[in-house]
């Protein structure tokens, strides 16, 4: 535990030496050895910290372990809302809760097997070495993140991963699409991060702290502090958590910010799969959680939440079985996974949504290293219309990829089967509508997915014969990880049984509820024989829906079946494979405003700032400069003129003196003398 | 012993005025180069003249020193000022002072 500090340096060191020290010195056989290796030992001591967090006496005694590194900002004393001081100060410091150990686990270990899985997949790309210090960069980023002590190091976390995210996205910036993608995801994250500011800034205001312990201990103590009226008829818990929660929507790609997900496949396979679906976009659900205490006490935000993650959910989910692009699919299937994490949240499931979390990092995770793998068998060749027939090719492919979509959509006894119950049994305690929504969602989560698995791996292949030549299996570095992920999507589930009756073998909701907190509204239980039919229930679903894939996409059938079901509803599938025009919206308002603003601020640049105020001044100088050249001319000029002509007209008189005439010298000269002897004789006589 | 006329400074001093204004006319209204040499000669001489009176008359050799420092220094104006001369000369063919008015403002 003591080397907790070391988890996140450790792939630093990785991207450092990767990125700044070696750069390409030792070959690509260096850089994956170095940004692998600092993976692995970054997993090593994360298990050897987990492990030795269970066995302390803190663990016994439900308290979290802290460690802070330094003092990071020494704010010094600070005003607070109620007018009082307070030392305000900031530290770099990570906590080891049961929350931050299972978020350490998934992201090192999902994390070390994506680099592995890596190391394959961009053997053949140019810019390996920059693409594996980026990925360890993200991997360090996302570590701070999940074990910062307080809002602000998580928030550096959150902004390094969103960074990262956008390096990565933007990784063939060569081509036209990618770095616009990772724009979009940078400038839409942007938005979200603005409000997560705002939330710190309240709760730093108001109690002067940012430590979550602290913090949570302190309102968990008195929840009073954060009902009264705080702002907008809001109460300081309903902005913070509607803050973070804009936040959350921002990061973990949730309506209406979710635009940018989708686009965000431009990057890397691997990279789609561990920041875009395993580690980086859980990182909102993350926050709603470690922020669980304020959540309970802001209904309205709850509500909100649920609601959206509701939306999102079946939202994406019809999207999804339009696409037909292999990541856009899964990439949507993402955004409707996250939906139902804080559908979760909302409800008060907040366990719920870390084991979904949980599980769908080892099943999502999976997927798209699957599709990687396929992209990879393809040539590049992302649509899935002209696949087809890949499973006696990619055997081992398919095999994992079948096992995480069994999991996805719900298949009794695997991952995402418990998961997805649980919270599924959470909302229907809470909230009927929504466990209709969610009920929905599951069906046309395993209708869309099995559609991806026939139309790719069933039927007859319908690429290009050049393609067709080319199809191989991937090598063991990039099957390796799939079989890994493939057991995790199996069995990651069973360590989250729902309780039924007395038997309670929920180990990991027992592990994770210790952070969450019991102030007002908390999640509520359904009784068994409910828990039971709703079990039965969703799985009946899931069947519709494989059957319902099956029916038109399965077998042999190839793509006409599922092209006549679409043109039986054109309108539908016209707004489902356009995504309901929301990036179209977002275009024609947020966009264009933002062009027609920057428009309007140039004209004013150009009229006003350089017309008015740069040319008039110009125009001001040259006036006033002609003025006092004038001034110059005439009278300075004229002074000096004066004193020529002065004396000009004045030797006019005096150089006729000047006769050349030596003999008038003389006789001036005489005079002279004349003059004096008659001044010195006679009047000097005179006195 | 009485003579006809007694000679005394008065008459030094009277001569050496006459002498004094003939040459000082003489700077004044001769053109020739030469005569105006010479006139300055005898404004200088008429100095002398002056100087040994007084000095004869006081008693006191100072001013007959005085008159031959006069001579030595005439002697270099008067080389002085032929060497003018004939430097004008060269450049007029002529030794008539108005002839060089150059310096006429």
């Amino acid at each position: 535990m003591r080397w907790l500090w070391l988890i996140p340096v450790l792939p630093f060191l990785g991207a450092f030496l990767n990125g700044v020290v070696l750069r390409d010195r030792l070959g690509k056989k260096g850089v994956w050895m170095v940004a692998c290796g600092s993976v692995l030992a970054a997993l090593l001591v994360s298990v050897l910290a987990i492990s030795g967090y269970l066995g302390s006496e803190q663990y016994s005694a439900h308290e979290p372990f802290e460690q802070s590194v330094y003092e990071w900002i020494p704010a010094g004393s600070m005003g607070l809302d109620d007018g009082s001081f307070a030392d305000v100060s900031v530290e770099m410091g990570f906590l080891l809760d049961p929350l931050s150990c299972v978020m350490l686990f998934v992201v090192t270990f999902v994390g070390f097997w994506i680099h592995w899985f890596s190391v394959g997949y961009m053997d053949h790309e140019p810019g390996f070495q920059r693409y594996f210090t980026y990925l360890n960069l993200f991997m360090g980023m996302m570590l701070m993140l999940v074990l910062g002590n307080n809002y602000l190091v998580t928030f550096v976390g959150w902004e390094g991963v969103g960074l990262c995210s956008y390096l990565l996205i933007g990784f063939y910036f060569d081509e036209e699409f990618p770095p616009y993608a990772g724009r979009k995801a940078f400038i839409v994250n942007r938005v979200g991060d603005l409000a997560f500011l705002a939330g710190m800034f309240a709760l730093v205001a108001h109690f002067g702290t940012l430590n979550y312990e602290k913090l949570f201990g302190t309102i968990e103590a008195e929840p009073a502090l954060v009902q009264g009226d705080y702002v907008l008829g809001m109460t300081l818990a309903t902005f913070v958590t509607l803050a973070l929660f804009i936040g959350a929507t921002g990061k973990s790609a949730q309506i209406p910010l979710h635009v940018w997900l989708p686009d965000a496949m431009a990057g890397p396979t691997p990279v789609s799969a561990l920041i875009h679906a395993a580690t980086m976009v859980t990182a909102g659900v993350y926050i709603v959680v470690r922020s669980n205490v304020l959540y309970q006490l802001a209904h309205g935000t709850s509500e909100l939440v649920a609601i959206i993650g509701a939306l999102t959910a079946i939202f994406a989910a019809t999207i999804g079985l339009a696409q037909t692009d292999i990541k856009k699919v899964l990439a949507y299937s993402t955004v409707s996974q996250l939906g139902y994490m804080f559908l979760a949240c909302g409800v008060g499931a907040y366990t719920a949504a870390i084991f979904h979390l949980m599980t769908h990092a080892f099943f999502k995770g999976l997927m798209f290293l699957g599709s990687g793998s396929v992209i990879h068998a393809m040539s590049g060749e992302q649509d899935m219309r002209k696949m087809g027939g890949l499973k006696e090719h990619l055997p081992w492919t398919y095999r994992t990829f079948v096992a995480g979509t069994l999991a996805i959509a719900g298949a009794p006894l695997l991952a995402g089967f418990f998961s997805k119950d649980q919270i599924l049994a959470a909302t229907w305690a809470d909230h009927k509508l929504l466990w209709v929504v969610g009920l929905v969602t599951a069906g046309l989560t395993a209708c869309y997915m099995f559609r991806l698995l026939f139309m790719t791996f069933h039927g007859p292949f319908r690429g290009s014969e050049e393609q067709h030549h080319h199809l191989h299996e991937s090598p063991p570095s990039m099957t390796i990880p799939l079989i890994v992920l493939a057991v995790g999507a199996v069995f990651s589930g069973y360590v989250g049984i729902p309780k039924l009756g007395s038997i309670d073998i929920n180990v990991f909701d027992h592990f994770v509820g210790q952070v969450v907190a019991h102030v007002g509204h908390g999640e509520h239980h359904a009784s068994l024989g409910i828990e039971l039919f709703l079990m039965a229930l969703s799985v009946v679903v899931a069947f519709a829906g494989w059957w319902l894939a099956r029916k038109y996409y399965g077998g042999d059938r190839g793509l006409a079946e599922g092209e006549r079901w679409a043109a039986k509803f054109p309108t539908v599938h016209r707004w489902l494979f356009n995504k309901y025009y929301v990036d179209e919206a977002y275009d024609a308002t947020a966009v264009r405003g933002t062009w027609a603003c920057a428009r309007g601020l140039f004209r004013f640049d150009s009229k006003f700032i350089d017309g008015v105020l740069v040319n008039g001044s110009r125009h001001l100088t040259v006036g006033i400069s002609l003025l006092s050249g004038f001034f110059d001319k005439y009278f300075v000029d004229g002074l000096v003129n004066l004193v020529g002509v002065v004396s000009q007209s004045g030797s006019r008189f005096f150089r006729r003196l000047q006769t050349g005439l030596v003999s008038q010298y003389a006789l001036v000269l005489l005079i002279g003398m004349a003059m004096l002897v008659w001044f010195y004789v006679v009047v000097g006589l005179r006195r | 012993m009485s003579t006809l006329l007694d000679v005394g400074t008065l008459h030094y001093l009277v001569l050496s005025a006459l002498l004094f204004l003939i040459g000082t006319i003489g700077i004044v209204v001769r053109r020739n180069m030469i005569t105006v040499l010479m006139s300055i000669e005898l404004v200088l001489n008429s100095v002398n003249i002056n100087l040994i009176a007084f000095s004869f008359s006081h008693g006191d050799l100072t001013g007959q020193i005085f008159a031959i420092f006069t001579i030595a220094v005439a002697a270099g104006e008067a080389a002085v000022g032929l060497g003018i001369l004939i430097a004008l000369f060269r450049l007029r063919q002529t030794t008539e002072l108005d002839q060089a008015r150059e310096l006429s403002g």
